[in-house]
């Protein structure tokens, strides 16, 4: 079994980096891998809640990454640098079990997976 | 300009990350980002308009300086340097690689991370 690292860097909307960022580890799901997906930087963004994406004629992100709990999909982490710099918190995000992690543990995350895919 | 040929070493890419970035962080924040992730262990190749970040008066030198004093290695693409005229401005810091070195460090590092 390879460990996989999907990493999503991208805001919600403006690129379609994050749709298939979630795309991608949903089909990955099906080979019976050890997955985890990292927000960082902008993609920290997508994990907001009450998106109200329908305004802006697109299908919202925030309804697309509830997804990965059906697919069992459960080492979601986010860089917590990043929340800081925006202004977020724990409160503000969709996955009340998301785990935040500090620049060195991102390093160490990477350090020991099989294969990175950057989104 | 002197060429700088990768030594093969092992140990030096033991758990060792390749970063790769292809933005200018005079406009970019994305070779920020990759430093903030960027171990003592790790590889940096600027690529791209990220041969930018190389240059002596880039917003990052003095952090690129200080990291390569702790053990990070960073290396610009020598085409893509070249293609911008920049050759004789770069950090001494910073070593310039071929196709070929790129190839052979991808292959050495554990990890290839995409900053783009």
């Amino acid at each position: 079994m390879r460990k996989i690292l999907f990493i999503s860097r991208k805001s919600p909307y403006g690129t379609s980096a994050p749709r298939e960022a979630l795309d991608a580890i949903l089909a990955a799901s099906a080979y019976d891998q050890d997955l985890s997906l990292l927000f960082m930087d902008d993609g920290v963004f997508q994990l907001i809640k009450n998106q109200r994406s329908k305004k802006i004629e697109q299908k919202s992100m925030e309804a697309s990454l509830q997804a990965l709990e059906l697919y069992g999909i459960d080492n979601i982490y986010c860089q917590e640098e990043s929340l800081v710099s925006r202004g977020l918190e724990n409160t503000d995000l969709i996955f009340d079990k998301i785990k935040l992690l500090n620049n060195q543990a991102i390093n160490d995350l990477m350090a020991n997976q099989d294969q990175l895919i950057s989104f | 300009m002197t060429l700088w040929r990768i030594k093969i070493n092992s140990s030096v890419f033991n758990m060792a990350i390749l970063h790769t970035v292809n933005k200018s962080p005079f406009s970019d924040s994305t070779m920020n980002c990759c430093l903030a992730i960027c171990s003592d262990k790790d590889h940096v190749i600027l690529i791209e308009n990220g041969v930018l970040g190389a240059i002596n008066t880039s917003p990052l030198a003095s952090r690129i300086k200080n990291m390569v004093m702790s053990g990070t290695h960073f290396y610009a693409l020598e085409n893509d340097v070249i293609a911008r005229g920049i050759e004789s401005k770069l950090l001494d810091q910073i070593k310039l690689i071929n196709y070929q070195d790129f190839v052979r460090l991808s292959v050495e590092c554990n990890q290839i991370q995409s900053w783009y």
